[in-house]
């Protein structure tokens, strides 16, 4: 419920609108139940007592309301419509906006897919459970309320007859409904199994074939395929029970309506017109019922989807924004680059770096090596202040990263990521996204020393050229190499490379090594290698072994003094010290 | 699990209560008889079942039309008549009819969510079957992904339309007959007045589904591109923030966020519309059968009861039609995801040539492997393969090396029959590979890929995936030979660990060493090992080197390795540039030659002559 306070905020400023929804839907309830009445009349005073002109009157009385019943129902669905696509939209936007903002531990927590979720499902069940709730959702109840009021008017004798079956109608939707839930769980369990059988099997079917497995997977999925089959038939048969057991009893009202009336009626204390009215009324509650029991489940998932959507905008940023008068860092130029004691952990246990003290003069080159799990990619990720750090100071051109403005520190550290993002549009965009403001030249000029030029250039619209969706239609190399020139265009002030050549063969990588420092002009760079060919003409090499720097120095000087580095450097070179 | 696609998210709950009534999704099949057609022979086997459902169904939609009949008899008769007596029989039959007609109804239901589900299961186990024949090149030039979510998807579209809509559609179908026929023999000039209803709303329908279609086309466009656009932002939000380009990209998102509100609103007011004219029209139907039949009984042409009967048919008129209006929507639906898996099903499998080599053959293969021209493409006039030749002895080592994109790759897809070669012949032991069954050539050869795939399961049956009929204790001596058994032991469950859910936690070279031991209890005669230690740094890499070794020892190997101290050792380094042979000898026979193998070499090296 409190999850559903905090939303109700995103209605707040369409409350006028979402009001006069609600006035209108009264307006609807009302003229609903004035029909049985009128009809009552038409045959009590009109039929019965041969007055035509009642007959006529009466009915040109209900086309009139019926035409005004149309249009509040339109005003109403159109105001109800209006609020929740609002609500949905602002939601939206409130979710992107915040994801946006969220810093790198905070992504590592929510995946893509969790947060597409969030995104589209679950703002769309809020907007259902907004929409729903102005219009079925308040109606339902309103017109059974109203027609039992009408039935106590009508008849007293009749309608207090009439209460135990609705209070029955009540007790099954309840007990139903509690009845449901666990049925609707194990479905949903045994449907989620099919599917992960059915993923991996898609995933996997390389390895299906390689090992011609088909046999086994085909009897692991008619497992669970007859699992599903029988679990959704019973659900599906139970639930087919609700309808016509609601109707049975609303239909045993009407019998008995039929049965004590006909009496009344016979007796004189009734009239028969009444008694039409009467089992008219008792139909009115008959719908609202059905309704309410669908209702339930847009209710629940509406709330669910509203505690998991605050759950996103809840969210704290893990690296807090920079106070406002904070620092920036000079426009251009290589800035320095220094950690001072850092520890950082990703969570309770999961410490990643411990004690890391190493700095970086100003256009120095800094090569990180280490065996995979030693810490490099979170030491760099530390210096644009993806993380924050536990402990110690990470310093960029001398100032504390955490009281650089954000948009400072990201605009001069340039990073080039494991995994090449590529966003949809032409390849120059791409190159260009770091600094939109990028010349043509400068474009080109990043392209050709990330060794990208020339393949661009065979490309059908050379930069022109589409980047399709993730970039399918390129190579990972290629990829990996349009994200180096991006970086490059950037003109940074720190490149930090994060392992960024593993799909480019080695060749190109000795090139793109050998164009970097006139493409970069004076820049600090940070390399997160795994080849040591990579590292060797670094000004520094740091050697990360879990989370501590056990060796620093040049490419010599480590031959010599540190034992790991000889390690890495023989199990690469291999034939090294046999040659 | 080596990446995990996000599942398709598929509401159980929500998607069996969703009714008629909330528009669903707008589309057509391009031939909906054909998908029709096949679908039929789903249903077949249960041919009984459905006579009995229809008959239930006939009975039920009757009995529900007795109701308001005997409603106005009594009414009229028994009331009117002032017979006591009467109204009891009346009454007890009221109450009879109505229990009965709900009887027949849940019985249907009951009969018929068997009879679709069980339907439905056979449609997925067709499909499941089918899609293991399916060659590899289906499964590259398809996303996982949406591969997945046109499976789920379309078989939920399917369901729904199967076990909701066939009964709904019949009941109403049944009930509006049945309504017409009673009309009539209650009193026709009142039954001809309640037909105008009829053009009336089909016209309504027309209207409203013109629009709300065009509506609702629209809106899933626009969210279309809207969840594009979120999913490349949120996925590349890493990128986005350390580029600091978050406003444009929010400004983007905003832009298409008020374009999808737009249609929004416009595609609902039209669906709402469809509710509120309908019961405008129940009323108007009441008012005309009220005045219309308050004439007639002035003149005394009709009864009160007849009136009152008329009235609560009318009720039960309307709603079939509203019914049969969205059911035509999702039985479109459905339709269109039928021909979605039928196209999935009719796309040619891998096909077995008339297998000359039995199964128990694989054991026996020696391992002497001789490709002869062979010649391949995957896009027709792009070759990737141009005139390869190569002899293998049984035992022999050899190592492709070759830039990216140089086809080392593809001749392992087509030594496995993952793509079938268009010139040249591929043969092992001297017998061509197109004349031995798919199956059993493919036992014969061990893969060890880059990407190591683990399944949702315990350690051991990952393991054991290379040999099912493999005793535990088999399995734990083939990951004790891969150097695996130590970090096994170490894990929280050890061999019966479930990596389900702890797949994340186990470090790349972990994964490989699982899929070695895989290879190893697999015992092939003949291995490939595609960049199998590519994705682990060097340190861990020497540690799966030993595993490998181990596993190579007296099997004919090819590896493909971008590092070329991996492949040091092999007898024969093959290089590839472009789909041809460029060079071939030893290592040190290839750097003495001082061709495209040492300027390969040596660039990784530079700098290195200390």
């Amino acid at each position: 419920m409190n999850d559903l306070k905090e939303l109700l905020r995103f209605v707040r400023p369409y409350r006028r609108l979402a009001l006069f929804s609600f006035a209108m839907l009264l307006a609807m309830v009302a003229l609903d139940l004035a029909v049985p009445r009128l009809v009552e009349r038409t045959i009590d005073q009109g039929v019965r007592r041969g007055d035509m002109a009642v007959v006529l009157g009466t009915s040109a009385l209900m086309l009139a309301l019926s035409i005004i019943e149309v249009a509040a129902a339109v005003l109403n669905s159109n105001s109800s419509v209006r609020v929740g696509e609002s609500v949905a939209r602002d939601l939206r936007q409130a979710v992107f906006v915040k994801i946006q903002s969220f810093s790198h531990g905070n992504m590592d927590r929510f995946s893509t897919g969790r947060l597409m979720v969030r995104l589209t499902s679950d703002t769309g069940a809020v907007q259902r459970l907004a929409q729903v709730t102005l219009r079925i959702g308040t109606r339902a109840p309103l017109t059974m309320l109203g027609a039992i009021a009408l039935m106590f008017v009508t008849s007293p004798g009749l309608a207090a007859a009439m209460v135990p079956i609705l209070l029955v109608a009540g007790v099954c939707i309840v007990v139903f409904s509690a009845r449901m839930e666990p049925l609707f769980r194990a479905v949903q369990q045994r449907l989620d199994r099919l599917n992960t059988v059915l993923q991996e099997n898609i995933a996997g079917a390389r390895l299906v074939k390689a090992f011609v497995r088909s046999g086994r997977e085909i009897a692991r999925f008619e497992a669970t395929n007859t699992e599903l089959a029988d679990g959704t038939t019973s659900v599906t048969q139970y639930m087919s029970l609700m309808t016509p057991m609601l109707t049975v009893l609303i239909n045993l009202g009407m019998v008995l309506v039929i049965w004590m009336g006909g009496n009344r009626v016979i007796q004189g204390r009734l009239s028969l017109g009444q008694i039409v009215a009467f089992t008219n009324y008792l139909l009115a509650t008959l719908n609202p019922l059905v309704m309410m029991t669908q209702l339930s489940n847009t209710w629940a998932n509406g709330m669910a989807s509203a505690r998991r959507v605050n759950e996103v905008l809840d969210a704290e940023s893990a690296v807090p924004p920079a106070s406002p008068g904070s620092a920036s860092l000079a426009a251009s130029g290589p800035c320095s680059v220094a950690f001072l004691g850092v520890s950082f952990s990703y969570g309770p246990g999961l410490a990643a770096l411990e004690e890391v003290s190493l700095s970086a003069e100003p256009g120095q080159t800094v090569a990180i090596l280490g065996s995979t799990g030693a810490g490099k990619s979170s030491l760099v990720n530390l210096i644009p202040r993806f993380y924050d750090v536990d402990r110690g100071q990470v310093l960029v051109g001398g100032i504390d990263v955490r009281e650089i403005r954000e948009d400072s520190l990201r605009a001069r550290v340039a990073v080039v990521p494991q995994e090449s993002v590529l966003f949809s549009g032409t390849v120059r965009d791409n190159i260009r996204y770091g600094r939109p403001e990028a010349t043509e030249g400068e474009v080109v000029a990043a392209a050709q020393a990330a060794q990208a030029h020339d393949f661009i250039l065979r490309l059908p619209q050379g930069y022109d050229t589409r980047v399709e969706e993730r970039g399918v239609n390129l190579s990972g190399g290629q990829k990996q190499r349009i994200s180096i020139a991006r970086a490059l265009a950037a003109k940074p002030g720190v490149l930090v490379l994060d392992d960024s050549t593993s799909a480019v063969d080695v060749e190109t990588e000795t090139r793109i090594q050998t164009a970097l420092p006139a493409a970069l002009g004076a820049c600090t760079v940070f390399v997160v290698a795994q080849r040591i060919s990579t590292v060797l003409n670094a000004d520094k090499i740091v050697v990360l072994e879990q989370g501590r720097v056990v060796a620093e120095g040049r490419h010599r000087e480590l031959l010599g003094s540190s034992p790991i580095y000889r390690e890495i450097y023989d199990s690469q070179l291999g034939g090294g010290p046999r040659e | 699990m080596s990446e995990k696609t996000e599942l398709p998210i598929i509401d159980v709950k929500s998607s069996m209560q969703r009714r008629q009534g909330r528009p669903g999704k707008y589309e057509k099949a391009k031939n909906p008889r054909r998908a029709l057609i096949r679908l039929v022979p789903y249903l077949r086997p249960f041919l009984p079942q459905l006579f009995v459902v229809i008959g239930f169904v006939v009975c039920y939609s009757l009995l529900s039309l007795a109701g308001p009949y005997l409603m106005g008899r009594a009414i009229d008769v028994s009331i009117g008549g002032r017979d006591l007596s009467g109204l009891l029989r009346f009454v007890l039959l009221m109450a009879g009819t109505y229990l009965a007609s709900n009887a027949f109804n849940v019985a249907a239901n009951w009969v018929m969510a068997r009879v679709s589900q069980d339907a439905l299961k056979t449609l997925r186990g067709d499909l499941f079957r089918h899609l293991q024949s399916l060659t590899m090149g289906f499964f590259d030039t398809h996303s996982a992904g949406g591969l997945m979510s046109r499976l789920t998807s379309d078989i939920d579209a399917i369901n729904q339309a199967v076990s909701q809509n066939v009964t709904a559609l019949l009941t109403s179908a049944i009930t509006m007959l049945g309504i017409v026929i009673a009309m009539f023999a209650l009193n026709h000039w009142l039954a001809l007045a309640s037909l105008i209803v009829l053009p009336i709303m089909f016209w309504f329908t027309r209207f409203v589904a013109k629009y709300t279609r065009k509506g609702f086309r629209d809106l899933q466009k626009g969210l279309g591109e809207l969840n594009a656009v979120a999913e490349e932002a949120i996925s590349g939000q890493r990128v986005i923030k350390a580029f600091g380009r978050n406003e444009s990209v929010i400004e983007d998102f905003r832009r298409r966020n008020e374009a999808v509100f737009r249609s929004g609103v416009y595609a609902n007011s039209f669906a709402l519309l469809l509710m509120p004219l309908t019961q405008v029209l129940g009323t108007f139907f009441v008012v005309v059968i009220a005045s219309l039949g308050g004439a007639f009984a002035l003149r005394g042409l009709v009864s009160v009861g007849t009136i009152a009967a008329f009235i609560s048919y009318g009720q039960n008129f309307i709603s079939p039609l509203r019914q049969i209006a969205n059911l035509y929507n999702s039985i479109q639906a459905a339709l269109a995801g039928a021909e979605r898996v039928f196209e999935v099903v009719d796309t040619p499998g891998e096909g077995e040539a008339e297998g000359e080599l039995s199964e128990g053959i694989a054991q026996s293969i020696h391992g002497d492997v001789s490709l002869k021209d062979v010649v391949f493409s995957y896009v027709p006039g792009v070759q990737i393969v141009k005139g390869f030749s190569l002899e293998v002895r049984a035992g022999q080592t050899i190592a492709l090396v070759g830039p990216t994109g140089a086809g080392k790759t593809t001749i392992i897809n087509l030594l496995t029959r993952f793509y079938e070669i268009e010139g040249g012949s591929i043969s092992i032991d001297g017998r061509d590979i197109r004349q031995m069954r798919r199956s059993s050539l493919r036992r014969s050869l061990g893969l060890v890929l880059q990407d190591t795939f683990l399944f949702a399961d315990t350690v051991m049956e990952n393991i054991r995936f290379g040999r099912l009929e493999a005793t535990d204790e088999e399995c734990i001596e083939a990951a004790r030979l891969a150097e695996a058994d130590h970090f096994i032991r170490q894990l929280p469950g050890g061999y019966a660990t479930d990596l389900s859910e702890r797949a994340g936690n186990l470090s790349q070279g972990q994964r490989q060493l699982l899929s070695i031991s895989r290879a190893i209890l697999a015992d092939p005669a003949i291995l490939v090992l595609d960049e199998a230690t590519s994705s682990v740094d060097t340190r861990t890499e020497l540690r799966i080197q030993k595993a490998l070794l181990r596993l190579m020892e007296g099997r004919t190997s090819f590896v493909i390795a971008h590092r070329l101290s991996t492949i040091r050792d092999a007898d024969l380094v093959v290089v590839i540039d472009e789909g041809r042979i460029v060079e071939r000898g030893s290592h040190q026979e290839l750097l003495d030659r001082r061709g495209f193998y040492h300027r390969l070499y040596m660039s990784q090296f530079k700098g290195n002559e200390i």
